[in-house]
Formats: structure tokens, sequence, C-alpha cells
């Protein structure tokens, strides 16, 4: 088991009731979706918020980061970078430029 | 004393504006939920102080909110809307199929009789229930396959089912409205459902007079007399009297009869309120003067309510879910605007005040009476 670090965007950080980036504890070699299952799972009110509910497929206006590459394209069942698990970089849930 | 809460659900969040009794001075608080669209609040006739919000941005989807303590703290509880088997298309606004999909809570109806038991009106259009005071939701799909669902259309606003109307002396009597297809009626809590838009006509449909896609704006019934409801449909004030079997016009000598919301005062059933809108592609008041029509007869005849408001250069528009009346002794009528005003009436609509200014957008208004 090991801890990834993920930042997310300030609406979903009130929504979770957390200050800053969290900590979440995944096993093994863990893929984007475990990591999303893992960050669900420590706050729950943050179930449907990134992905949606049923189809788990990302939401439109979401993406994500880590090691300076986006890696919202890929298929969520791709393994984290190795610097992400090893806790040496944060993976980064932000949302789209859009709105106002 | 019995004091007023007003809910506010705005663009950027929720605002809660409250006075005692006398409703001379009110307190605005807020915003809660700041940056998120609120689309709706709304508190239990069981217990006021349990009060359900709906919170939604397209970045995050839905959340919904719930208060056991008349907003002061809030508890996130379940967001999981999931139709019921596979609900197929819709008719997009080009009239081809289009699926099926959830966007948002526009309306939220706490049971009369149950603090645990509350209604959602959602776009794309369906009713859910939910039983455990907001953990779990469950959809009541009668309503799309019992009413012919698949031929509803989204009005400008999405296809939105946004009015519940329960009978509080039989809550298994519903009526609900949808953008754009029209109002439906349970008498069975929702097991079945039938149309219920016979006299209603609406020149943009190729059959005017067809039972579904009629673009129904906003409903309003006294509690005391079920089988009356009004409606402010895209264009047309309408009532009822036989529990939507039969719709006649009353829009009588408004100045226009396009509008959103409507209202039914307190303690006197045949006293209605809407505010007329220039047009369909014009949403703000006739002549730049915002002016609350009042009719004390049921329709057809109505008079203009302007002290207070402003009577020149005003360009806001009150949407549907915008209007609400308290039941205290000297009934208070309030509605917000899309110019973030908040105005309130406490002499059923004699004279009007602004209580809260400079908000964000309001997309919503509910007043709670509180004992």
């Amino acid at each position: 088991m090991t801890k990834v670090r993920v930042a997310l965007p300030v609406h979903l950080r009130t929504l979770a009731r957390v200050d800053g980036d969290v900590e979440v504890p995944v096993g093994g070699d863990p893929t984007v979706d475990e990591l999303l299952d893992a960050l669900e799972s420590a706050y729950p009110t943050l179930a449907g918020t990134i992905r949606e509910h049923g189809s788990g497929k990302r939401r439109a206006y979401m993406r994500f980061f880590a090691c300076g590459r986006d890696l919202s394209q890929l298929d969520q069942s791709t393994q984290l970078p190795e610097e992400v698990v090893s806790g040496a970089e944060t993976f980064y849930v932000i949302g789209a430029i859009a709105g106002g | 004393m019995a004091g007023v809460r007003i809910l506010v659900g705005t663009r950027k969040g929720a605002f809660i504006i409250t006075s005692d009794g006398t409703r001379r001075d009110w307190k605005v608080d807020g915003p809660h939920f700041g940056g998120w669209e609120i689309m709706h609040l709304k508190g239990s006739p069981v217990d006021p102080e349990r009060i359900y919000a709906s919170q939604w941005t397209d970045w995050h989807g839905q959340v919904v909110q719930r208060s056991d303590d008349g907003g002061k703290s809030w508890e996130a509880v379940g967001n999981n809307f999931a139709y019921v088997g596979n609900p197929g298309t819709h008719q997009w606004y080009d009239g081809t199929p289009h699926p099926w999909d959830f966007k948002r809570v526009w309306h939220f109806e706490p049971s009369p009789d149950d603090v645990d038991t509350v209604f959602a009106g959602v776009e794309d259009a369906a009713l859910f229930r939910s039983r455990d005071g907001g953990a779990s939701w469950t959809e009541l799909p009668a309503l799309r396959t019992n009413s012919r669902g698949n031929d509803w259309m989204p009005g400008a606003g999405g296809m939105c089912l946004h009015t519940i109307l329960i009978n509080p002396a039989n809550p298994r009597r519903m009526y609900v409205a949808i953008s754009a297809a029209g109002a439906f009626r349970t008498d069975d809590g929702g097991e079945t459902w039938h149309v219920a838009t016979r006299g209603l006509s609406s020149n943009f449909l190729p059959e005017p007079e067809a039972d579904i896609g009629h673009c129904v704006h906003c409903l309003a019934m006294h509690p005391t007399r079920p089988d009356t409801v009004f409606m402010q449909k895209h264009w047309d004030v309408m009532r009822t009297d036989s529990a939507g079997e039969m719709w006649n016009e009353v829009s009588g000598n408004l100045p226009s009869d396009f509008g959103f919301p409507i209202a039914v005062h307190a303690h006197e059933p045949e006293t209605v309120y809407v505010v007329p809108i220039l047009s369909d592609s014009e949403h703000y008041p006739p002549d730049g003067k915002l002016r609350v029509y009042r009719s004390r007869t049921g329709g057809n005849e109505w008079e203009a309510l302007t002290k207070g408001l402003p009577q020149s250069d005003c360009y806001v528009n009150i949407l549907r879910d915008a209007m609400s009346v308290d039941s205290l002794d000297s009934c208070g009528i309030y509605f917000g605007t899309t110019g973030g005003q908040v105005y309130a009436s406490v002499d059923s609509g004699d004279s009007w005040q602004a209580i809260a200014e400079h908000l964000p957008a309001v997309l919503s208004v509910e007043a709670q009476t509180i004992p």
C-alpha cells in the first residue's frame, strides 16, 4: 500500500472538507480508475463529481494531469505513472477552463 | 413570535434571508456553496428545519445538500440519479432523437407528511423520490413510460421537470410540469400518470392542441383547492377546476401573457400572481416596468402592483421557481430577479421593498413560515 497525492480543484476541496492536497492509499500498480475509486472511498461526497455515476467516465469538464502530461484522454484503466505512485509527483484533477 | 425564512438559489450560491413576524428588518446570510449554481432549496412542511438544496455546476455535476438545522449547517447526501431501465431517446431541438441523460435537479418537493420523503424533478425530465432524507433516489418511471416520454422535447432551459404539486390532504395526488412536454397528473403516488393538457393551445406546435409538447412554465395550487390549478404557460395564463381534465385561459387584460412564475395567495384561493414578460424572445418586463399582476377573481381581471418596484429602465427576468408566498396572517409575497434583487411584499402585493440587492442572478425563491 502506498499513498498517492491528489490535488483537487477548489470546489471539490470544499465539498470534501479538506484544505489542500489529499493523500490517498492505493495498492499495487494502481490505474487511474483505481486511484479515483480510492479517492471516492476516502471522500464519499466526491462520488459523481469527477466521474459520472453509472458509466464511470470522466466528466466532460474535468481534466487529469501528472508529470507535466495531460492524462485526460488516456483510458482510465491505464496505470498511473511511477512517479505518481512513488509519491514524487502529484496527480492533478483540474476543472477545464470554461464558464463565467 | 413567528418568523419568515426566504431560501434563495442563485447562479453563484444560496442565500437565506430571515426576519421575525413583523417582516420589517431582514438579514441576509450567505453565500452558502459559493460559486455553485443553486437551482432550488425547499424546506419540509413537516419540519421546517429540514431543507434540501440542489447544488450544481457543469464541471462537477449534481450535489444534493441537506440541512437539519434551518440552513446553519449542511451535509452532502446522495447524488446518484439513475433512470430505471434504458430510457431511450427524447426529441432534440431539431426533432431528431436524443439520448436521455441526467443533468441536474431543478426542483425539490418535500412530502407533506413524511420528513424523510422528498421528490426531485430533474433534467432530462423525470421524477425521482427519496425515502431516506436524500441518501438514495429512485425514479418513478411510469411518468416517462405512460406519457410518451420519447415525444418530449427540451425548452430553451433544457428538458426539465420543474414543478411538483402535492395535494396535502391526499399526497397520492400529484401534478408535475415539464418544459416542453406539458402537465401530468397521478392519483396513485406516481405509479401511473396521465397527460393533463386538454384545453392548452400552443401555436409553435404543428398541431397547436396536441396533448404533448406544450411548454408549461409553472403551476400553482392552493392547498385547500386541489382540483383547481393555475398555470403560466410559455404564452397564456390558464386554470383548471377539474384537476387538469380541462384548462381554460384566464389571461384577460394582462399586458403580456408570457411569463414564468405563478403563485396563489396563502389565504385567498382565488387570488393569483404573475409577472408578465414581454415575449418569448424578449425576456424582460413590458415597457421596462417591473409589475406584478394580481387577480382576485381567479384570473381574467388583473391589476398591476407597482408600489416599490422599479417603473423605468428595468430589464430583468423572474424565473419560474423564483416566486413564493408565506402563510402569515397578512400574506407575504416574495420574488427574485435575474438582476439579483429579492423583493418582498407583506401586504398581499400592495407594496414592495427590496430585501436583498446585488445578489447573483436569482434562480429560485422559497418562503418558509417559521412557527
